[in-house]
């Protein structure tokens, strides 16, 4: 499993590095690693006794390793995952120009579906988390696929600041999980049960994850927004798979953790008002994509239900409605995109007659929308059905009986935006200003996956009791006391009725909703509060970056100063004048002599009115140590230092040449009396800090070590050298790392004020500017 | 160019140069065993460029220098970084130095450190850092009497045109 993982992401990066010429090759390449991934799967997975575990060891060091483990339920998400990808890709050969665009789409999106099938089999919370990541930068990237659309690319930036909040959210209760149980992995853990208030703060962050990963409310805004992507994306990412992610979660942890309270009502409450709240905005969609999308959010609310609360009988419905909703939501997906493709609008209150002018794909679309109703004989039916027998058998108390009331509302809308859909794309309708006719039939290529999805759920339905056993390893395995069939006519009984009256109430509220209702301005939406949070966040930065970075060199070089100051006397505070009695004037009267040079240098530097004279002083105070180095038996001290120095005063020349020859005068806010307080006050600590830190030495000195091993080694006579490229090489390494880029910024900044400052250049600038901006 | 140009310097810097840059050399590799390394020799080569850009200006750098300053310092980095990492492929510690002494014909035994490559490097980043800022800020000044000279807008068109080519 991880090699087919490691294929995927290796068949990702030769598409996007070498199928610029040959994208459809590239499409090939993607939908034969899919399929073999299917393939291989269905040997290693489907009638053996013991699911396959692989293991990996990341770093070893940490305990880290990426577990995988083809239980029943990771086959049937593989070939989810597997099977709708390759029915996606192959409709996207036909979706796509053959440009960049559609080289990058293909990449991205194997790229995605090895992240996906990673995550579906992962055995342990850690493998899950890192594909889980995974999958939201792939998404990001499939969202923002059209990077001239200003649109998608805030929509993308939004779909993975949220997911990536509810990434941080897992990863938090990971790593508490891991303290508090000592197991991410899920086998152990529903093996020993942990308990206590760490393991529910764990569960619960991890369920917030799950949450935004599945556009659950309140994190529900960023999915519809998704819709920026291209329509297969749409179909594949954002309803048959990605979203998935966060159910996937829940379905394994649900059995280990759907006991605590806080955990089922989280579940329900939220995936309550996700299912109605979906519902009632997918009514006052009037574009099909986005009445899909939430749909989605909708439909989703619902698998949250089924498989949040670690019932086994909502369990085994749960496992069965995600398959349903995966195949009928990504038909549906495909089968707008269809339409899309060949009228050249989305908007339900333009299309109009479609039932007779593309009959085939009506037809289709009817099969999926029928499903998502939960209409008699077809696979919607038979899972929705099992999910109300569920509810209503579950013994939960308040909690199964607020998710059941919720479940009710949610299928008696979804039934009601299925009917709209329909009506909308299909029906006939007279009056209509600007109706939208067909341009060009769609080809084989495009309505042929459609075909196969509707065709799988009608197929579905009929033979319900086969689908329903095939089902039985994929929810055994999440839970072992879950099971149940799924029956094409379950019988007279109280679900039955329940289903009947959804459909029908249901079909008229949707048939009765004008075609016209659009988006209602909304006050509060969970769009807006992100926008807020997120422009205050962008505002309140820059309201500190202009408190602290106040772009005056005086202020900066004021506030090391001082904080150096006061670090300093601290630590000299802690032991006043200790080494000052070990003081001498000087040893020879060379050196007396080169300091007082230094010294008069020094002085020099701060009197001279002329900037030219103050480098040159500063100059001369910096050669006047290279002496002192060479007097003290220092060599490639002294060399070094009159080099640099030696080049620093060109330097210096250099820049002063473009500044005004004499100092500007003081700032208002800083007179020079505080200047003069804190430069002396700086040079007083540190020069007494020097004299207690030669004096306090307690440990031996790593001088004679270094001088002993310095030949031997590492062959140098030069200890010095030797220090600087083999005992401290990596000290070098940075500190080179550090020039170079310092030099590279100099560089730069220097071109960028040239062209500030050329006019002609300058205009370019600022149209380049506007244009992006 | 900063101030006229002076036959004296145009003539010293002709002999000197070349005896500059072999003195850096000589420098570098010395440093193993007697004052010296990378970043004095790097620093010697670059005061012999400094010399040169005070005989004839930033123009005559870029003509004597076979590539842009920002390939030196990208070539010593690759180098450094390079001896740094190869004892990580043969299993050993990073910056780990190896000592080979071959016997060279006429010259005998040579010492060679795997070091003194990770010093060659430092040298080339170093002569790379003083180019660039040489170019950058020995580059005439724009703004002389407000307006902007002809010449001025030549470097910048010969600035983009350089970043344009960068390869």
């Amino acid at each position: 499993m991880l090699i087919l993982v490691l294929a995927h992401a290796i068949v990702a990066i030769v598409v996007l590095a070498g199928a610029r010429r040959a994208p459809l090759a590239g499409a090939a390449l993607g939908i034969a690693v899919l399929a073999a991934t299917a393939i291989v799967t269905v040997v290693l997975g489907i009638g053996v006794d013991r699911p396959r575990v692989e293991t990996w060891n990341w770093v070893p060091d940490l305990g880290l390793q990426i577990s995988v483990r083809l239980d029943g339920f990771g086959v049937a998400m593989v070939l989810l995952v597997s099977v709708i990808g390759v029915l996606v890709l192959a409709y996207s050969a036909a979706y796509f120009e053959r440009d960049d665009t559609y080289v990058r789409f293909v990449g991205l999106f194997v790229a995605f579906a090895g992240a996906m099938t990673g995550l579906v089999v992962a055995a342990d919370l850690f493998t899950m988390f890192v594909f889980w990541e995974l999958t939201s930068v792939c998404s990001f990237l499939l969202i923002g696929l059209n990077d001239r659309s200003a649109a998608a690319r805030s929509a993308a930036l939004r779909a993975l600041l949220v997911t990536g909040a509810g990434g941080l959210c897992l990863l938090a209760g990971v790593v508490l999980l891991q303290v508090a149980a000592g197991t991410t992995s899920f086998t152990e853990m529903s093996a020993s049960t942990p308990t206590g208030s760490m393991v529910t703060t764990a569960a619960c962050l991890a369920l917030v994850g799950a949450f935004t990963k599945s556009a659950q409310f309140p994190f529900h805004f960023w999915l519809p927004g998704a819709m920026a992507a291209p329509t297969p994306v749409s179909a594949y990412l954002h309803s048959a798979t990605m979203v998935k992610a966060g159910i996937v979660l829940m379905a394994r942890m649900a059995p280990i953790f759907g006991h605590l309270e806080v955990w089922r009502w989280m579940v329900v409450v939220c995936g309550g008002i996700t299912m109605i709240l979906g519902g009632l905005r997918a009514m006052r969609q009037t574009d099909a994509k986005l009445l899909l999308a939430h749909s989605t959010v909708s439909q989703l609310g619902f698998l949250t239900i089924l498989m949040g609360l670690g019932v086994p009988g909502a369990t085994y419905a749960g496992v069965a409605h995600l398959v349903a909703h995966a195949v009928f939501k990504a038909g549906l997906f495909l089968g707008v995109g269809v339409i899309d493709h060949a009228t050249g609008t989305r908007d339900i209150r333009r299309l109009n007659g479609l039932w007779h002018e593309m009959r085939f794909v009506a037809v289709l679309m009817a099969l999926a929308a029928a499903s998502m109703a939960g209409l008699i004989p077809l696979l919607g039916f038979a899972t929705k059905e099992k999910a109300l027998v569920a509810l209503l058998d579950a013994d939960l108390g308040a909690t199964s009986a607020v998710a059941l009331a919720a479940v009710i509302a949610g299928s008696v809308l979804s039934a009601a935006y299925s009917m709209r859909l329909l009506r909308g794309l299909l029906g006939t309708t007279e009056g209509i200003d600007d109706p939208a006719h067909v341009h060009h039939a769609p080809g084989a290529a495009l309505v042929a996956p459609v075909a196969v999805f509707a065709g799988a759920s009608l197929l579905g339905g009929l033979l319900a009791g086969v689908v329903g056993g095939w089902l039985r390893a994929p929810s055994g395995s999440l839970d072992a006391t879950s099971s149940g069939s799924l029956y094409l006519w379950p019988g007279i009984n109280t679900a039955l009725f329940i289903s009947f009256a959804v459909v029908v109430i249901g079909g008229v509220i949707g048939w009765r909703v004008p075609q016209s209702l659009g988006p209602s301005p909304m006050k509060v939406s969970g769009e807006k509060i992100f926008q807020v949070c997120f422009d205050g966040l962008l505002e309140a930065s820059k309201r500190i970056t202009v408190i602290t970075q106040s772009g005056s060199l005086l202020a900066y070089l004021a506030v090391m100063m001082t904080v150096v100051t006061a670090v300093l006397v601290v630590a000299i505070a802690s032991d006043p004048g200790a080494g000052l009695d070990e003081l001498v004037l000087a040893d020879s009267w060379m050196q007396l002599l080169v300091v007082v040079f230094g010294v008069v240098f020094a002085f020099g530097v701060v009197l001279a009115r002329d900037r030219f004279v103050s480098a040159l002083l500063l100059g001369g105070a910096g050669f006047a140590c290279a002496v002192l180095f060479a007097l003290y038996g220092a060599p490639d001290l002294a060399l070094t230092q009159i080099l640099v120095e030696t080049l620093s005063i060109v330097v210096f020349l250099l820049v002063l040449r473009q500044m005004p020859r004499a100092f500007t005068s003081a700032s208002v806010w800083a007179p020079r009396t505080i200047r003069i307080a804190v430069s002396i006050g700086v040079g007083m600590t540190v020069a007494l800090f020097a004299v207690m830190v030669s004096a306090a030495r307690t440990a031996p000195t790593v001088g004679d070590t270094f001088a002993e091993l310095s030949l031997p080694e590492a062959g140098g006579k030069n200890i010095v050298n030797v220090i600087l490229v083999d005992f401290r090489g990596f000290d070098t390494l940075g500190e080179i790392t550090v020039l170079a880029t310092a030099a590279l910024g100099v560089t730069n900044l220097v071109r960028m004020a040239r062209r500030r400052r050329t006019p002609a250049v300058a205009r370019e600038v600022q149209v380049n500017e506007r244009s992006e901006a | 160019m900063i101030g006229k140009r002076s036959a004296i310097l145009d003539e010293a810097d002709r002999w000197l140069f070349p005896v500059i840059v072999l003195v850096s050399v000589y420098v570098t590799f010395r440093g193993h065993n007697a004052p010296g390394g990378g970043f004095a020799g790097g620093m010697i080569a670059g005061s012999g460029f400094v010399l040169r850009f005070l005989a004839g200006g930033s123009l005559t750098i870029r003509r004597s220098v076979i590539a842009r300053p920002t390939a030196f310092i990208g070539f010593g980095l690759l180098v450094a970084v390079g001896t740094a990492l190869m004892p990580l492929v043969a299993g050993d510690a990073l910056l780990e130095s190896n000592i080979w002494q071959p016997e060279l014909p006429l010259i005998g035994t040579v010492k060679v450190v795997s070091s003194s490559v990770f010093d060659v490097g430092v040298y080339f980043l170093v002569i790379g850092v003083v180019l660039a800022v040489l170019v950058a800020l020995g580059a005439d000044p724009i703004h002389r009497e407000g307006t902007p000279s002809a010449t001025d807008d030549d470097l910048v068109t010969q600035t983009a045109h350089d970043a344009g080519s960068a390869s």
